[in-house]
C-alpha cells in the first residue's frame, strides 16, 4: 500500500511522459488523510476528462477519486454512460463492464481479489450511471446487494440516459419530459435508497456533490463499511445540465437548489446497527491518533 | 506449408492476424524472420541489419519495462538504454535512432503526443508522425502487442522487430522469444559487430514511415 508500486525503472525514466513523472512523485497513493483537500495541491488520479464543460459528473469523479481510502488497491467497475468516456483518464485501476452488468462483474471481481490477495485489503467500487443501475442492471444491482457482495455501489443519478442523448429512466422525476422522451414520465422516481436498504445494504445515502467535504465522508464511509461488514449505496445527484438546458457554470446551483430539506435530493442516510458500530470504532482511533500526534508534537516543541 | 510472409505493409486496412494465414511460433532458440522459422542467431543478425538500414530505428519500450515492478524489469531497461546507446553510435549521419515509451494500454483520444508516446490503438500515428520505419516492441503485453503490430502492418510501411518474454509474435515481420536482459545485450552486440557493413536507407519509405 503504497508508491513502491508505481516506481519508474531509473534508466528509462527521462523518457516517460510528464503525466506519469508526476503521479509517480506528487499523487497522494499511500497517503492515509487524503482527501479533497489535496486537490490542488498534489496530482489527481484523473487526468482529463472528455465530459461536457460544467459537468458535474467531473466534479464528482474528482472528489471521488481524492477520496478512496485506498486507491492503489481499489478497483473501480464501470459501465456504459458519460462516466465510461473519463475512466480510460483515471489512474486507479478498473474495468469496463457490459452495460448494466456492473455489479455482477465486481462481485466475481472482489471474491477474486480476496482469494488471490487473502493477506491485503482490496476495496472494490462500483460506479455506474442510473441507467445502467437502476434500469438494465437493476437485476445484477438488487442480488448482489441480497447476497452482501462486500463492494460500493455508486450511482451517478442525472435522471436519464444522458450518453444516448437523453432517453427516460426509472430515476427520473415524475412528469419530465426529456429530449428522447417526448411524453412524459409517467410515474415515480424509483425509490432506490429504500429499497437497497431492504435489500441488506449496510450504509445508504443520497446526496448531492455540491460539497466535496460531504463526498469525501460518504466515499469513505462506504469503502469502509464495505470493506469490513456488506454492501453500500451512494446515490449522488450529478445533474446532466446539457440535457435539462443549463450553462455550464450552473450546475454547482442546480445542485444547491435540489438540496434543500423539502427537495428530492434532501440528504438522506441509513446507516445499520454494525456499520454504525463500524464508523464508530473508526472515528474513535482517528481520535486517539490525532491525540498521540498532538502529545508528540507538543512534546517536540 | 502457407505461403503468407509477414511483410512491410501496408498490407490493407484490418490485415489478417499472421497466426490466422499459417504463421507459427518458433521453439525455443529460434526465432521467426516473416514467418518463416530460423535459428535464433539468425535473428540477431537480421534485427541488428533492420536498425542499421533504417533512417528512424526506433525502440518501443512498454509497461513491463518501463515500471520497475520487480528487479528483472529495472534490469531490462537498463539493457534497452543501452541497445538504444549502441544504436545511436552506429548509425551514420543522416539516421536519427529513437526511444519512445508505451507507458499503458488505454485509449488516449484525442490526447496522443506522438512525438513524446505510442499506444497500441492508435500506434500508426506515432509512426507517421516520426516517420519511423523500423521498430522493436519490448516489454509490451502480448494482447496488446499483437493487435499494435497488425494495426502497423496494416496501415504503414514500417518493419516491426518483437523481443517477446514468452513465446514470440507471428504479427511482427522479426519476433524473438524468451526475452531477457542477456538476449537484449547480445542484439546490442549485433549492431556493434555489423556497424558500418550496412547501407543506410536515406530516403523513407512511402507511407509510413
Ligand atoms: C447492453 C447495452 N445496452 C444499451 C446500450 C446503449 N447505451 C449506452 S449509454 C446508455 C445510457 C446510459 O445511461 P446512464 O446509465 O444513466 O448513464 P449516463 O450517460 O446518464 O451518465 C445506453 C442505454 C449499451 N451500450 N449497451
Ligand atoms: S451529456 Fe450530461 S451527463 Fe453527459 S457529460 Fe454532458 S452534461 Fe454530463
Ligand atoms: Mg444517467
Amino acid at each position: 500500500m503504497s508508491k513502491e508500486k508505481i516506481k519508474i525503472s531509473e534508466d528509462l525514466y527521462d523518457i516517460m511522459p510528464s503525466d506519469y513523472q508526476d503521479l509517480v512523485k506528487s499523487a497522494t497513493y499511500g497517503k492515509e488523510d487524503r482527501g479533497w483537500k489535496d486537490i490542488g495541491n498534489s496530482k489527481e488520479l484523473i487526468e482529463q476528462h472528455s465530459l461536457c464543460a460544467g459537468c458535474p459528473e467531473s466534479m464528482a469523479f474528482r472528489y471521488i477519486l481524492a477520496s478512496l481510502p485506498n486507491p492503489e488497491d481499489t478497483v473501480m467497475v464501470g459501465s456504459t454512460g458519460c462516466t465510461s468516456l473519463v475512466f480510460p483518464m483515471v489512474a486507479v485501476h478498473n474495468i469496463h463492464s457490459l452495460f448494466g452488468n456492473q455489479n455482477a462483474i465486481a462481485s466475481g471481481l472482489k471474491r477474486a481479489l480476496s482469494v488471490r490477495f487473502p493477506g491485503r485489503t482490496k476495496d472494490v467500487v462500483v460506479l455506474a450511471g442510473d441507467g445502467a443501475t437502476v434500469d438494465i442492471g437493476l437485476d445484477m444491482t438488487l442480488q448482489a446487494w441480497f447476497r452482501q457482495e462486500k463492494f460500493t455501489t455508486i450511482c451517478f443519478d442525472n435522471e436519464l440516459y444522458a450518453n444516448t442523448g437523453g432517453q427516460e429512466s426509472g430515476l427520473m422525476q415524475k412528469g419530465f419530459v426529456a429530449k428522447m422522451a417526448p411524453v412524459g414520465k409517467l410515474f415515480d422516481k424509483v425509490r432506490l435508497p429504500e429499497i437497497a436498504r431492504e435489500s441488506g445494504c449496510h450504509y445508504v445515502i443520497q446526496c448531492t456533490v455540491s460539497k466535496p467535504s460531504l463526498v469525501e465522508k460518504v466515499v469513505r464511509n462506504a469503502v469502509m463499511i464495505a470493506r469490513e461488514i456488506g454492501p453500500t449505496y451512494l446515490q449522488l445527484y450529478t445533474p446532466c445540465i446539457l440535457e435539462i438546458g443549463k450553462n455550464s457554470m450552473e450546475g454547482l446551483q442546480e445542485m444547491r437548489d435540489s438540496e434543500k430539506p423539502t427537495e428530492r435530493f434532501a440528504y438522506r442516510e441509513y446507516i445499520s446497527e454494525p456499520a454504525k458500530q463500524l464508523l464508530a470504532e473508526i472515528s474513535a482511533k482517528d481520535k486517539e491518533k490525532k491525540a498521540a500526534a498532538k502529545q508528540l508534537a507538543s512534546q517536540g516543541a | 506449408m502457407t505461403q503468407y510472409r509477414v511483410l512491410p505493409g501496408p498490407e490493407h486496412f484490418l490485415p489478417p492476424s499472421a497466426a490466422s494465414m499459417g504463421i507459427c511460433l518458433p521453439d525455443p532458440g529460434e526465432a521467426h524472420i516473416n514467418g518463416v522459422i530460423v535459428p535464433e542467431e539468425k535473428a540477431y543478425e537480421e534485427a541488428a541489419k533492420q536498425f542499421l538500414m533504417a533512417k528512424v530505428p526506433t525502440l518501443f519500450p512498454g509497461p513491463l519495462v518501463l515500471w520497475a515492478w520487480n528487479e528483472k524489469a529495472a534490469k531490462k531497461a537498463t539493457a534497452i538504454r543501452h541497445l538504444y546507446n549502441t544504436i545511436k553510435e552506429c548509425v551514420q549521419p543522416g539516421q536519427t535512432p529513437m526511444l519512445i515509451p508505451m507507458p499503458d494500454y488505454r485509449p488516449k483520444y484525442p490526447k496522443i503526443n506522438p512525438e513524446v508516446e505510442i499506444n497500441p490503438n492508435h500506434p500508426n500515428l506515432t509512426i507517421w508522425h516520426n516517420k519511423i520505419d523500423c521498430c522493436m516492441f519490448i516489454g509490451v503485453h502480448c494482447h496488446q502487442a499483437n493487435l499494435s503490430l497488425k494495426i502497423i502492418r496494416g496501415g504503414t510501411s514500417c518493419y516491426t522487430i518483437a523481443m517477446c518474454a514468452q513465446a514470440g509474435h507471428e504479427d511482427a515481420m522479426l519476433s524473438f522469444r524468451d526475452a531477457s536482459v542477456e538476449k537484449i545485450m547480445k542484439l546490442a552486440d549485433a549492431v556493434k559487430r555489423l556497424k558500418g557493413t550496412v547501407k543506410p536507407r536515406l530516403t523513407s519509405a512511402k507511407n509510413g514511415a
